[in-house]
């Protein structure tokens, strides 16, 4: 398949686009693979690319339910970073941004990876030092994070409220400048093109339905479109885990699926250039490169499998932006859409080997799965190709709960929600 | 989302704090079966259909309630006061022994 | 009189004239004018330019579908960007500039977008501007450097960041019939469940009630449609049952039948009425919902359909009929229906020349022939228009012969002149509301359009909503849909009015495209063309959502109203499949944009409420500087004129050591534990023993969560046998409460305890110093204060100038020390004269950062240490983790990573370079102060210590009492702080606890 630039492109323009060819294949189920992944999202797709890429396993097959990218991947605000507290997360995520960096080359796809700078801001002395707490964690661990002052953050942010409406005044923030945003199904596209380009099998619309058994172990699936089998079953279904691994007969595990509404507002001509997140509540912006401001807040906080949520979050997120930004009081949200999150007992993800034999697990991502896709796809292939984890992802262990080693950053303990 | 609380009637979504799962049954205060604590601390059922939720109407009355609603559709079927689920028994008789 | 305005009709007032600016030109209109029909009136035809290409555009339907002439409306420097035209009703002095082009909308440079032509094909970004691997462009820099002029290009109106100073309201509503859409349908719904007694709300987005009604030009009950309308709406009017909300958009269809709505309240006036909102937020609870939202026209995808001049029919004749605006002299009609030929006839009724109608049908119904032959012109069924003439104003289309069911186009394009054409390529039921409360819209051929889905909550369907377009059967169906709503089984309503109607029918020929050479746009506003969507099937993006994402078909402003369908049956064209398997769109709200002001409702301007303790005026009138705790606010110093907040702090921490302190604590959590069973609740729910507690005494408590990790602190009080006073942190009260009560209501509901929230009912002030005991000596009647009455921890009751109090002694500070508690209504009286009895004692009031000194000094902890993440043990207070009784928490406390040897343990540091240590710094083994690494440990709280005179702060260190006595260093890269410190005892201050025992 042909490789992208600009000279392709022109080629191609003179020829009226009549060439262009699928972005990827739409074969047609083999009855057995090394590797099954489960969930054609962006951490199924990334994996499967890892795995041919970085360990030679290309006869593996990605089964997804519905089209390409359907799930959390085409439906998160955007936003990477790497600005942890806890070292497992820490490390983890700067893994991701540095593999986001080199991403769109190694994928020969833009996934317009905008290196724009997320600025968390805090409204009392107190919430700065917990910011610095974290920004100096990221700096002992060598990555990337400086505080700015209010009036560093209003020549930034003209459009900024600094007084927050006299309520919550803005003062200081801290700033990760390598974090930012890319085109989210760019990169469920371009992984899907990198996989397939490397002989990956991209099964769509290819629903499990259950698990072969051999024993305890685990030797395949059946789906809507046949029996597979396979040496290794690899779930990455975040979202519906639940729903998935009951079909393997594990029925409990240390999560809860609930929904994250996200919104976006008309097209606007550049009003802010950087992702910026409210101390005094729950709310992340950024600006799509299309122009619309891309927002989101708290999950609805009740367990569901519905992607869509109700109004009292609509309204808190609502509230919360045109405090900070009052001249959007009159711009319009054009729409709004829900995703599933795994919340996790811990807020932390899980990538681990089992829960049975001949599985493998990654779920548990919460709000953060979009940043991670690329490291998680990473440690994921690690994990299934050594059967092992990689020392980026030791900690992401399903066992940690009960043993009480817990990668808790927000300090909340086992209530889902509020993670 | 309305809930039908049984003291206020039906009430907005935004009156209530949900509580989470409410399949899960405490371990007798003074047991040390660790695996029967984990569980219930943090394995969840999150079932997709019918689940067994606790709600507290935090804004209303301030009863937790059990409250079976459909995952996928949100629909609720049935709403009782927690405190009269039925499967929980009382553990003071356990709790004093558990001190002496 | 503009040359397009008609003599009369409309829903316009001639008398009056409106005057209005746009792009800084002056026009007048009338009232009842949107600014489309306006301008159009005054014979503009350019409105705006499109998202890429920046192609001129101009007004192509009359309603909220408008996908191309959007503008920003300015109220001095406030503006509102993307408004559609169509919408905007005009009002004396009304601003409006067009937008999205440089530098005039008449000449726009961007245009020089459309020489890139084919290389800006659908998903031309992702496959460049990748840039180079090495080099000062590698990485991500080069992609950036193009982004920055990507979005300057992109988006549409410019947002302003002056503060809008509009008011926005929110309603709740509740009714047993909510009725959305007044066209025939839904007046006929809203009109039955009136009659049948039911509260009815009826929402429409236009301004006027009536919907098609009032430009249909048909005869219902023997009187014009618009006159049926008028009456029906005011006899509803009259009915104390029915809330009319006219320009009301019902936006969102939420769980439990709760509808969202946005009412115009104000828009179309120069400014709100007193008392008036300019939006206003609805959330309507609503028993049952008759959906007869109405269908959209669609156009037909063509080589320059999108030049200014080419319009919807159903468009062309409301601006005929509702605004007596002629949209052209000379007007070609396009269609695959029937419909349009009774909009060339209202035209040509309304004065307008017909030059021909153009029917991609050989055959036509009877009907619509004789309406062709009525109007005139020529009439080329089999016809296809391959091209549009003019610059950005239509002078003429072109015309070849054309075969419906090959889509082959025969014999020599034919120009004809015209100004205007209008088009019609049948009608998509407006299913959005459906879609949200339903499951997936059925397909149907026979009106080649999405039907309504099944529902998945309470709603009927009525009229074109559900693919019945005649006015008849929409009488019918509002009728129905009502008394199933209703829940009335017989119809209410005796005879159903008659329509006298031209025998014409909506059912398109399944015609979409016109294959010819040149642009032929699916999404008007975002530049998507017939192409783009088959570039998108080459490249295998083929299922609608990747349609959808690939080409941004249908993400405009607009979302995709017109060009849904369309784009759909293009794709299947493409696959050979046919439309439905391509997939439906799942339409989410809202049904179309929503002020961010309106949804934020009351809380625009006012986020947040705040908390104020009872003495907080007096704090003001001190020089307090406030901090705010949560919603809470409290004094962090009060300083005297030129002090920095660390001499203030310093000044009140030193004088409460010396002499005395007090401070306001009615921040902290108080919860009222009573009942027979109250100490036993205790005993389970905290970890030491509440049980033994004697009546008259407090006692310090620790919390655990249930996961074994530390919760929350603070002491209780025992004021009776079955009567306990539990205090809480300030951060940790809602969160404390609700712990309890989901303790005693779902696990132990067997126990006799109620727990009331009394918080805001006390008043609090701490006094502590060595001259407390005398101060309150000399101000407390009704009981002594001496060693004997008031032991460590005990509590009396007295009173302060005349106030009942309750104090107890205990001791944050270190220091000898009371809390004093009086009903909040007393708080600020016992404060003063407190004050006032301290004043020969040198008493000060202090400030949380005194606190957190005075507090540091003596290693207590507060939120900072007992972060969620630490254990009582981390914190040094195994001591309180009674073996005796299981608590909660008590089970899991004992697991392996709680017990672990390198878990970061609570310790004392002193900066032994005589600079201020900062929260947040860590800590780290090695002197490397240029580049820091491998933390073990973080501070969580700083100080100026007056007891020690030095810089001192609490840390949690890994390894914690086994590094007291050793040296490390302090890392602080964010604030460029490396330096020495030493790792000390968390007990600074007075260890042994001699002052405050006395």
């Amino acid at each position: 398949m042909a490789e992208y630039s600009a000279l392709s492109l022109l080629k191609n323009a003179f020829s009226g686009n009549r060439d262009w060819k699928p972005a990827w294949r739409k074969p047609d189920p083999k009855p057995s693979y090394d590797v099954i992944i489960v969930g054609g999202g962006g951490h199924g797709l990334s994996t499967a690319y890892y795995l041919a890429k970085e360990h030679g396993i290309t006869n593996v097959a990605v089964l997804e339910k519905g089209w390409l990218g359907s799930g959390n991947i085409g439906r998160n605000t955007t936003m990477i970073r790497s600005n942890y507290l806890l070292p497992p997360n820490t490390n983890f995520y700067e893994h991701s941004v540095k593999l986001w960096e080199n991403l769109s080359h190694d994928l020969n796809y833009n996934v317009m990876f905008s290196q724009r700078g997320v600025l968390n801001l805090a409204h009392t002395p107190g919430q700065l030092d917990d910011m610095a707490r974290r920004g100096n964690a990221m700096r002992l661990a060598g990555v990337d994070s400086e505080l700015m002052n209010p009036a560093q953050i209003g020549r930034l942010i003209p459009a900024l409220d600094l007084s927050v409406g006299g309520r919550f005044p803005v003062v200081g923030g801290m700033m990760q400048r390598r974090a930012g945003t890319a085109r989210h199904d760019a990169v469920a596209w371009g992984y899907a093109r990198g996989a397939d380009r490397r002989g990956v099998d991209i099964l769509e619309n290819c629903e499990v339905t259950g698990f072969l058994r051999d024993g305890d172990r685990v030797t395949g699936v059946t789906t809507t479109r046949g029996e597979i089998r396979a040496r290794k079953v690899a779930v990455a279904v975040a979202g519906s885990t639940g729903r998935v691994m009951q079909l393997a007969g594990i029925d409990k595990l240390p999560i809860e699926s609930h929904v994250l509404q996200a919104f976006v507002s008309e097209g606007i001509k550049p009003f802010m250039d950087t992702v910026v997140t409210f101390g005094a509540g729950h709310l992340y912006v950024t600006q799509s490169d299309k122009g619309g401001m891309v927002f989101g807040g708290d999950i609805d906080g009740y367990n569901t499998y519905a992607q869509r949520g109700n109004l009292p979050v609509v309204e808190e997120v609502m509230s919360e932006m045109v405090a900070l930004f009052p001249g959007l009081a009159r711009v319009r949200l054009l729409r709004s859409w829900g995703g599933l999150m795994d919340m996790s007992m811990d807020g932390s993800p899980i990538i681990t080997t089992g829960p049975l034999p001949g599985m493998y697990l990654n779920c548990g991502w919460c709000y953060g799965g979009f940043k991670a896709t690329p490291a998680s796809g990473w440690c994921f292939a690690h994990t299934i190709a050594k059967d092992q984890p990689h020392a980026f992802n030791a900690a992401f262990t399903l066992d940690r709960f009960h043993r009480g080693i817990l990668i808790d950053e927000k300090g909340q303990g086992s209530t889902p929600r509020l993670h | 989302m309305l809930i039908s609380c049984p003291y206020c009637g039906p009430r907005d979504l935004s009156e209530f704090t949900y509580q989470g799962d409410g399949n899960r049954t405490r371990p007798d205060p003074a047991s040390t079966d660790q695996q029967a604590w984990n569980a219930y601390v943090y394995d969840r059922v999150n079932t997709a259909g019918d689940h067994h939720e606790i709600w507290q109407h935090s804004g209303g009355c301030r009863a937790h309630l059990m409250v079976t609603r459909n995952t996928l559709t949100h629909k609720v079927s049935a709403v009782a006061f927690a405190r009269d689920a039925g499967h929980r028994k009382s553990d003071r008789h356990r709790m004093s022994g558990g001190a002496a | 009189m503009s040359p397009r305005r008609t003599d009369s009709g409309g829903r316009i007032d001639r008398q009056r004239s409106i005057r209005f600016t746009f792009d800084g030109k002056p026009f007048t209109g009338y009232p009842g004018d949107t600014l489309a029909s306006a301008l159009l009136a005054s014979g503009v035809s350019l409105f705006g330019r499109s998202f890429k290409y920046h192609r001129p555009r101009g007004v192509m339907t009359a309603g909220v579908d408008e996908p191309n002439a959007l503008v920003t409306v300015l109220k001095g420097g406030v503006r509102e960007p993307n408004i559609p035209a169509t919408l905007l009703e005009i009002y004396d002095g009304l601003t409006v500039v067009s937008q999205n082009h440089f530098p005039s909308l008449g000449f726009d440079i961007g245009a020089t977008n459309q020489l890139g032509g084919k290389l800006l094909g659908a998903g031309f970004y992702y496959k460049t501007f990748i840039g180079p691997v090495i080099g000062p462009l590698k990485g991500t820099r080069f992609w950036m450097f193009c982004e920055y002029f990507i979005r300057r290009a992109a988006g549409l109106g410019r947002a302003g960041n002056e503060k809008d100073t509009a008011r926005y309201e929110r309603i709740n509503a509740f009714c047993d019939v909510l009725v959305v859409g007044s066209g025939p349908a839904g007046l006929m719904a809203a009109k039955t469940a009136a009659e049948s007694g039911k509260r009815v709300v009826f929402a429409d987005l236009e301004p006027r009630l009536g919907g098609s009604a009032n430009w249909s030009g048909e005869t219902i009950d023997g009187m014009p449609a618009a006159d049926w309308a008028e009456a029906a709406v005011t006899e509803l009017r009259q009915n104390a049952n029915v809330r009319l909300l006219p320009r009301t958009t019902v936006w969102g269809y939420y769980d439990g039948n709760t509808l969202a709505a946005l009412e115009r309240v104000a828009d179309h006036k120069p400014n709100p009425g007193k008392g008036e909102p300019r939006h206003r937020y609805w959330t309507i609870r609503a028993e049952a919902v008759v959906l007869a939202t109405g269908a959209f026209e669609r156009p037909l995808v063509f080589p320059g359909n999108d030049r200014p001049g080419v319009m919807l029919a159903s468009a062309a004749e409301r601006y005929a009929a509702e605004f007596g605006v002629l949209p052209g002299r000379k007007v070609v009609v396009f269609t695959n229906n029937d419909s349009a030929y009774a909009t060339a006839a209202a035209l040509k009724k309304a004065g307008a020349g017909i030059a021909a109608i153009v029917d991609v049908r050989r055959e036509v119904s009877e009907a619509a022939h004789a309406a062709a032959l009525s109007v005139g012109g020529e009439f080329l069924a089999g016809h296809a228009v391959v091209a549009t003439e003019g610059g950005a104003k239509l002078s003429g289309i072109k015309v070849q012969i054309f075969d419906a069911a090959t889509g082959a186009l025969s014999g020599e394009p034919r120009s004809i002149e015209a100004d205007c054409l209008i088009v019609s390529g049948g009608w998509s039921p407006v299913i959005h509301l459906a879609s949200q409360a339903g499951i997936n819209p059925q397909w149907d051929d026979a009106r080649q359009a999405f039907l309504p889905p099944q529902p998945t909550q309470n709603w009927v369907g009525a009229g074109a909503f559900n693919g019945s377009f005649s006015t008849e059967e929409a009488l019918a169906e509002g009728h129905a849909a009502a008394c199933q709503a209703a829940g009335t089984v017989d119809g209410l309503i005796e005879a159903l009015p008659e329509v006298e109607t031209p025998a014409l029918r909506s059912h398109p020929a399944p015609v979409f495209e016109i294959k010819a050479k040149g642009k032929a746009f699916v999404d008007f506003q975002h530049d998507v063309t017939a192409d783009d969507v088959r570039l998108a099937y080459r490249e295998g993006f083929v299922s609608v959502e990747h349609l959808k994402r690939y080409t941004t078909l249908g993400m405009a402003t607009d979302q995709g109203k017109t060009s849904n369908v369309p784009g759909l049956a293009i794709m299947a064209e493409a696959l050979g499949k046919p439309i439905p398997d391509v997939g439906t769109t799942r339409f989410r709200p809202p049904f179309s944009a929503v002020s961010l002001g309106s949804l934020a409702a009351e809380r625009y301007g006012d986020l947040k409420p705040e908390r104020l303790t009872p003495m907080h005026d007096w704090h003001i009138e001190h020089n307090a500087t406030m901090y705010p705790v949560g919603l809470w606010f409290r004094p962090m110093i009060y300083g005297d004129p030129g002090e920095t907040v660390e001499q203030a702090y310093v000044r009140e921490a030193k004088a409460t050591r010396e002499t005395a302190g007090i401070v306001d604590v009615s921040t902290l959590g108080k919860i009222a534990v009573q009942g027979p069973d109250a100490a036993e609740f205790l005993d389970r729910v905290y970890t030491n023993v509440f049980s033994t507690l004697a009546i008259g005494k407090a006692r310090y408590g620790l919390m655990l969560r249930e996961d074994g990790l530390a919760m929350d602190d603070g002491t209780t009080w025992r004021l009776g046998q079955n009567d306990f006073l539990m205090t809480t942190t300030t951060a940790n009260a809602g969160k404390v409460m609700q712990h309890l009560e989901y303790l005693l209501d779902v696990i132990w509901p067997d126990l006799k305890v109620q727990l009331t929230s009394v918080t805001d009912q006390w008043a609090g002030a701490a006094i502590g110093g060595p001259k407390a005991r005398e101060i309150l000596a000399s101000c407390v009647t009704g009981t002594a204060v001496d060693n004997e009455a008031l032991q460590f921890m005990g509590i009396v009751h007295g009173e302060i100038a005349g106030a009942p109090v309750m104090i107890c002694r205990l001791s944050f500070s270190g220091e000898m020390a009371f809390e004093v508690y009086s009903g909040a209504c007393h708080g600020c009286h016992v404060w003063k004269a407190l004050m006032q009895a301290g004043k020969p004692f040198g008493l000060v009031p202090y400030g949380l950062e005194a606190l957190g000194t005075l507090r540091i000094e003596k290693g207590h902890v507060t939120g900072a240490e007992i972060d969620g993440r630490t254990t009582g043990r981390d914190l040094h207070l195994d001591w309180m983790l009674s073996k005796k009784k299981p608590f909660i928490g008590s089970a899991m406390m004992d697991r392996e990573g709680l017990m672990a040897e390198d878990r970061i343990k609570l310790v004392g540091v002193i900066s032994l370079d005589n600079r201020p240590l900062n929260g947040g710094a860590h800590i780290v083994e090695e002197n490397n102060p240029d580049e820091p690494r491998n933390s073990i440990g973080h501070i969580t709280a700083v100080c100026y210590s007056p007891a020690l005179g030095k810089y001192i702060g609490l840390a949690l260190v890994k390894g914690g009492k086994s590094r007291h006595g050793s040296r490390a260093f302090v890392a602080d890269p964010l604030r460029k702080r490396f330096g020495p410190v030493e790792i000390v005892s968390h007990h600074f201050f007075d260890p042994e606890g001699k002052r405050m025992h006395g």
